[in-house]
């Protein structure tokens, strides 16, 4: 009897403790301003949207942010985002005056500074947080990112390679073409119809230098021209801006040697 | 007399007579539905001043969009 009572004194004991831990716990309310702009109705400027977000009850992410607030204040907000974990590429913005993935950008902790969340520079905008990447991806198309050979393997299976000739691939393959570097590069946003720019042509340089491509000529002749390739002027913003920490800077100086001594 | 158009204008007339070219190459039938629907998109914006330059920018680009992909042979008819 006297058991029962014990622990029913100490159920309550106990409640009332996590009762008092809640409330202590004061919300850290974080603005940010994001930048809106709906295309139904054109006439209107685009403009930045405050929302507060308690930190205390959001994931560590700014991707974690943005859907806190789609979920519980502003339906209307929109953004890309698929695999929240950095390998789709879709969340791609430009968060705190950088190009980075929203899902691999933790929210500072400070709550006394705002964060600001624009669309990637320099691009066409569909809305809110989206850009219109069809340029980036009609480019990503002109380069041919495909192998090209003129005979099968003999076995009919795979094309085989050494293992020296993979490991000229790494750090480039992982490019996830979310089109960070690309957007940060002041050449690119100046000559975006001619110059290919740092994600693009990093891949450009994956297939020129893959062992089972054959078709390296008529890569390189493509790049011989005084727009596509050579609008790099090793400002380097596309590597310091990476997400995924590749270094397209160093390919596309890869590829300039290789045009120089042909 | 001629009248004296800037470039955006000429741009946009430029564009409603690509739009009403495209859609002289559709069935005979339904031509009426798509010069009614280029006419209605057009006269959505008839009221947006000339010196929103920004947004007569962006519906060129919307305009070419959506010219490129109604144009296409397969697309026969709209409602």
């Amino acid at each position: 009897m006297s058991g029962v009572l014990r622990r029913c004194a100490f159920r309550l004991a106990g409640t009332r403790s996590l009762a008092t831990t809640a409330t202590d716990i004061t919300p850290r309310l974080k603005t940010f301003k994001i930048y809106r702009w709906n295309p139904d109705k054109p006439a209107e400027k685009p403009r930045l949207q405050e929302y507060q977000v308690n930190l205390n009850d959001c994931g560590p992410m700014v991707l974690d942010a943005l859907l806190k607030i789609k979920n519980e204040q502003d339906a209307t907000l929109t953004f890309r985002r698929s695999c929240r974990e950095g390998i789709c590429g879709s969340c791609a913005m430009n968060i705190g005056g950088r190009n980075t993935l929203a899902c691999l950008c933790k929210i500072e902790p400070d709550i006394s500074k705002q964060t600001k969340i624009y669309p990637l520079p320099h691009m066409y905008i569909v809305k809110d947080l989206v850009p219109d990447l069809t340029n980036f991806y009609k480019q990503y198309k002109s380069i041919q990112p495909y192998l090209q050979r003129s005979k099968v393997p003999e076995d009919g299976k795979e094309n085989l390679q050494s293992i020296a000739d993979r490991k000229k691939l790494d750090g480039l393959y992982e490019c996830i073409l979310c089109a960070c570097c690309s957007t940060s590069c002041p050449s690119y946003w100046w000559n975006q119809e001619e110059y290919l720019g740092p994600a693009v042509l990093m891949q450009a340089y994956r297939w020129l230098i893959d062992s089972r491509d054959e078709a390296s000529k008529i890569r390189k002749e493509m790049l011989q021209n005084s727009m596509s390739l050579y609008r790099c002027h090793t400002i380097m913003n596309c590597t310091r801006t990476c997400p995924k920490g590749l270094n397209p800077g160093k390919a596309i100086a890869e590829i300039k040697k290789a045009l120089a001594t042909d | 007399m001629s009248r004296r158009v800037s470039g955006l204008q000429r741009e946009v007339l430029q564009l409603y007579r690509q739009c009403i070219r495209a859609a002289h190459t559709k069935p005979k039938d339904n031509q009426p539905r798509f010069l009614k629907y280029i006419r209605s998109e057009f006269g959505q914006y008839k009221d947006l001043p000339r010196k929103e330059f920004s947004t007569i920018e962006h519906l060129l680009r919307v305009g070419h969009k959506r010219l490129e992909m109604y144009s296409a042979p397969e697309l026969k008819d709209i409602h």
